[in-house]
């Protein structure tokens, strides 16, 4: 029998990314997946980051993951977002070449030391005394380890939607993991339904290009990884269509015929990313949706036409495809679908995504009803990262929401659970204006270091670039220059007398750090990344002080512990609408009760009032 | 363990035509049995006789209300027993309560207490409901019982416009690359950030009149000395609160007096006599108070005699000529003729000081809107809030995003959370998302 520190199933964006960090712990894990040629592959649209998603793939990347190396690799578009509304919410986002993304993640897997891929159908888990002890395979064999992180995307109970016609299955032409499924169902886990949809994949030579609009790329390109020096692929544009008033009334006309529409699909899609049938029955009054045409690879004539999603039949399709400008000729190579499937209800793990009711299975993922790479590479690093501590004895490591967004999003996913899929937005972080994208290596990467999940070469990348960061930060605080100075070197300030170091001036609009070389002549050698870095820090401090001030306050509610046994329902105080989120909710402190929606400080001092009450008659009674 | 059973005296102590004590908890029904030899009705007032539960000797007759949970004061079973005010009648009433197992004397404000651990009133209840309690005047009562009603109902509709305003800011930030939200128009939002900071701002400006409302307005009566400021004093107040005597500068400090003019709580300040110079240090340190109280007050009375010729330093104030029973009244324009010793002209003076009082008290709408500090200060850091989120344009909309935030956060207080998940239904109800 093999044997094994961690075993990861599945070899999606989730699974290479727990794969990939237990390992680099020092784990020896084994990866488990039906198709190993199939590791890395980007089932829904070719591509990488975007708002708040952004921010995820550069915390992996501080974490060492791979997504970040592999989108720089692999990228054919790049594209900051919001790149004019403040450095706090930009997002980078780049298109992939899908081949060349997935050979660059087959070669991270093939060079991990201690990282062995196994082709093989997980079929069943082993338990001994309560706790993950194996795996078995569907062929028989079994394979020893201490702990399993499962992510399984889509597979878990797959069924696929294309009009009228259902067939099981994970994604196109693949099949589902429905042994799995039922093993977890019976385990008592509360399982519930998702669905997602892809749109038709068109051919792009069929494409009349000269008809759409041409999106071009940035230029210089942002890489997302701190260890990219520079992007070396060609860079393409994509092209902008929209629907028309006839792909309105097709679609209308065939609502019926439409799998979601037709009643035959009972779990719930994402608001964010709604089929084409969603948009125009919800928002009637527009007249036509965007789409972009995103190519998926240099030599690759395939076509993503993002903003099409639909699981109507193919003949429907047809017409739809049709009735859009530039796509009148254009052939479809695959036709669109929806896609149904089971989740675990997060709130069945702890924070380091270990199920509560078996040590040692750590779940990472869609099959956590998230969607997304990023989100499921994030998820991944984390479950991978604990998963190979727990099995080497050391205890888990839980990212609190005040510093990651990877912290914001485990912490929604386990407090909380999900009613659609769960994915990243910025405004799902309290703290934004703290947790950036060009910040990401400086809050993470010694947490990483810490945690034993970062290789040497990025230690040393790292310590280099901290080195330079406080080199110029001490330049800059050692500037002491008065108004008058100040205004003598070029930097327009309000003559109030007030002495100002270098920075208060870079906090002052349209202040560079370029600009304050007269007042300090270490600046001049400031390298460009160092200098945007500072004059950001300088831009959001005097949020800092607030920001902490509230992080404070929250960790003092958190040491107020509300008993896990609390009868809410008995709480006639409460409202009945409080009742039940607190019952169902369950937190496990007041910080946690204080972030439920529609908690008042009314009802969030009856609660203090009420669990004090209960321990002290708890004390009188005892 | 079962809450224990409180009672109390709920009407004032010492002897009165009627004495009022109440009781609420667990144990009422059953002390309720044995004083009044049976059960009692509910929710209707009826005459027995109460018993010591152990002599059976009648301590009183009593009107007993029974209210049974939950629609009681508290949310528990509450029983009133109106008897006959004597201190001997209670004292023994108490006695015979405090007999029975379980019971035991209410602590200050626990019947309150227990109302709001009960979800019977909210926080700004609790609040509305100390001022109801406190309340002296006509014009403070009025405060607490449609105070804390309005202000529930304009926080409410204030969280539903930052809640949208909200989603758009975020939506603008979140899916800018959505061509829905590209296409909308954002300069609606400034307008409405700059409507509902005015409006915060309208309401603070009532706050300050809702605390005079509620603290009383401060009147100070000031002029040359021997006057008869103090003799008018005290025959606003109807009873002597300063020393009056012919000798000028018998009043050396700043004398208040509460008072109930016409509906409204006013504090009358008591002046030294202002003059050139003080004869002593005393009288120095008196006229200087004066002035501190002039400074202070909202309401300035400025007292000289009839046959005065002191110049009045105020441009805003009320003057009197005084001392209109000692010579020909006269009638000179915006002047009041007053004789504190006669009565002469007091009504008008006391009309005058109420109309003041009503101005200041501002606009009805907002008027008596807020009038705790606590609500005061959510309320200013949320107008700071919206002021500096104006300050933002596209280019730093992250920080105009955080600025709304912590408007909310500060609303918070007033109107209960607005999450995360909140802002994205707006999103999503709005915008259709999904390139």
């Amino acid at each position: 029998m093999e044997k094994f520190d961690v075993i990861v199933v599945g070899g999606g964006h989730a699974g290479v990314e727990a794969a990939l960090a237990a390992a680099r712990y020092g784990a020896a894990v084994g990866l488990v997946t039906l198709k190993p040629e199939a590791i890395g592959v980007m089932s829904c649209n070719p591509a990488i980051g975007g708002l708040g998603k952004g921010h995820l793939v550069r915390e992996i990347d501080a974490l060492d993951g791979a997504m970040g190396r592999a989108i720089d690799q692999a990228g054919i578009h790049f594209k900051v977002l919001n790149r004019s509304k403040g450095p706090a919410v930009r997002g980078p986002r780049a298109q992939a070449d899908r081949k060349l993304y997935r050979t660059a993640i087959q070669r991270f897997v093939h060079e991990q030391p201690g990282l062995t891929v196994i082709a093989g159908e997980a079929a069943d888990l082993v338990v001994a005394d309560g706790a993950i002890s194996g795996l078995v395979l569907a062929d028989g064999r079994v394979l020893a380890c201490s702990a399993i992180v499962l992510t399984t995307g889509t597979f878990l109970g797959g069924v696929i939607h294309v009009g009228g016609e259902t067939r099981e299955g994970g994604r196109v032409g693949e099949a589902a993991a429905n042994a799995l499924s039922i093993r977890l169902r019976s385990m008592g886990l509360r399982v519930g339904r998702l669905k997602t949809g892809t749109p038709p994949r068109l051919d792009g030579r069929t494409i009349d290009w000269s008809a759409c609009e041409a999106q071009l790329g940035d230029d210089p390109l942002e890489p997302f990884s701190t260890l990219t020096e520079r992007i070396t692929n060609r860079q393409i544009a994509c092209g902008i269509t929209r629907t028309s008033v006839e792909t309105h009334r097709i679609i209308q006309e065939n609502l019926s015929r439409s799998a979601m529409y037709g009643g035959n699909i009972t779990g719930r899609g994402p608001r964010y990313c709604p089929s084409i049938e969603d948009k125009i029955t919800r928002f009637a009054d527009r007249e036509s949706h965007q789409i972009f045409l995103e190519p998926e690879g240099l030599d690759d004539d395939t076509v993503y036409p993002n903003g099409i999603s639909t699981s109507l039949p193919a003949d429907v399709q047809d017409r739809i495809v049709a009735s859009i400008a530039g796509l009148e000729r254009a052939r479809i190579t695959q036709y669109g679908y929806a896609i149904e499937y089971d989740f675990v209800d997060p709130r069945e793990l702890s924070r380091s995504l270990e199920c509560r009711s078996l040590p040692g299975l750590f779940l990472a993922g869609q099959i956590n009803g998230t969607t997304g790479y990023e989100e499921a590479g994030a998820q991944g690093l984390v479950a991978g990262l604990n998963a190979a501590r727990l099995a080497g004895g050391a205890p888990v490591i839980e990212w609190p929401r005040t510093d990651s967004y990877i912290g914001v999003m485990i912490d929604d996913l386990t407090r909380w659970g999900v009613s659609e899929p769960y994915r990243m937005f910025t405004s799902r972080a309290e703290f934004r204006l703290l947790l950036r994208a060009d910040n990401a290596d400086q809050r993470l990467t010694p947490q990483g270091i810490r945690f034993g999940c970062v290789s040497t070469e990025r230690k040393q990348a790292f310590k280099k670039k901290a080195l330079a960061l406080a080199y110029y930060r001490s330049a800059l605080s050692a500037i002491s220059a008065s108004p008058d100075e100040a205004i003598r070197h070029g930097v327009a300030c309000n003559r109030d007398g007030v002495r100002r170091d270098g920075m208060a001036l870079l906090a002052l609009r349209g202040v560079e750090c370029t600009d304050l070389t007269g007042l300090s002549a270490t600046l001049v050698d400031c390298p460009p990344a160092i200098a945007e870095l500072l004059k950001t820090e300088a831009h959001y401090a005097v949020y800092l002080d607030r920001q902490r001030a509230d992080i404070a306050r929250i960790e003092q509610d958190r040491q107020s512990l509300l008993p896990e046994d609390f009868d809410y329902h008995a709480q006639g105080g409460l409202s009945g609408e409080l009742r039940t989120k607190l019952a169902s909710i369950r937190p496990r402190n007041l910080s946690e009760a204080a972030e439920i929606e529609g908690m008042t400080p009314s009802a969030l001092l009856l609660l203090s009032m009420l669990v004090r009450r209960q321990s002290d008659n708890g004390r009188l009674a005892g | 363990m079962p809450p224990e059973t409180i009672y109390a005296l709920s009407s004032a102590s010492g002897r009165a035509g009627v004495a009022v004590v109440r009781m609420s908890g667990p144990a009422v029904r059953e002390v309720t049995r044995q004083l009044c030899g049976g059960d009692v009705p509910a929710r209707l007032a009826c005459l027995r006789a109460v018993r010591d539960p152990r002599s059976r000797e009648v301590l009183d007759h009593a009107v007993i209300l029974f209210f049974p949970a939950p629609r009681s004061f508290t949310g528990e079973d509450v029983v009133e027993f109106q008897v006959h005010g004597s201190i001997a009648v209670v004292r023994r009433l108490i006695a015979a309560l405090s007999s029975f197992e379980g019971c035991r004397p209410a602590s200050a404000g626990e019947f309150a207490r227990r109302a709001f651990l009960n979800g019977r009133i909210d926080l700004v209840e609790v609040e509305a409901l100390g001022d109801l309690l406190s309340a002296e005047t006509e014009m403070q009562r009025k405060l607490a019982v449609e105070g804390s009603r309005r202000l529930r109902l304009v926080a409410s509709d204030w969280r539903t416009r930052l809640l949208h305003l909200r989603g758009i800011c975020e939506a603008h930030i979140d899916f800018s690359d959505e061509s829905d939200v590209s296409q909308a128009i954002d300069s609606d939002s400034e307008r409405d950030i700059e409507a509902l900071h005015t409006e915060i701002l309208a309401a603070l400006a009532g706050l300050d009149a809702g605390q005079r409302v509620r603290a009383g307005f401060r009147v100070a009566v000031l002029g040359p000395p021997n006057a008869g400021k103090s003799t008018l004093v005290n025959a606003l107040a109807d009873r002597d609160v300063s020393i009056t005597s012919p000798v000028p500068g018998t009043t050396r400090d700043v004398v208040e007096v509460h008072l109930d003019l016409g509906g409204f709580a006013v504090i009358i300040a008591d002046t030294a006599g202002i003059r050139g110079e003080g004869s002593d240090i005393v009288e120095e340190e008196g006229m200087r108070r004066a002035w501190r109280a002039a400074d202070a007050a909202d309401i300035v009375v400025w007292v000289s005699p009839v046959d005065s010729d002191a110049i009045c330093p105020f441009a805003d104030c009320i003057r009197v000529a005084s001392m209109a029973d000692l010579g020909v009244a006269l009638s000179q324009g915006g002047v009041l003729h007053v004789s504190g010793t006669t009565g002469y002209g007091m009504k008008a003076l006391i009309e005058a000081i109420r109309d003041r009082c009503a101005s200041l008290s501002g606009d009805r709408a907002f008027g008596s809107l807020v009038a705790h500090e606590r609500q005061a200060q959510r309320l200013r850091a949320a107008s700071e809030h919206l002021s500096r989120a104006l300050a933002f344009s596209d280019a730093t909309l992250d920080m105009r995003a955080e600025e709304l935030r912590l408007a909310c956060g500060a609303l918070d207080m007033l109107t209960g959370k607005i999450g995360n998940e909140d802002v994205l239904d707006v999103v999503f109800a709005q915008f259709c998302i999904g390139k």
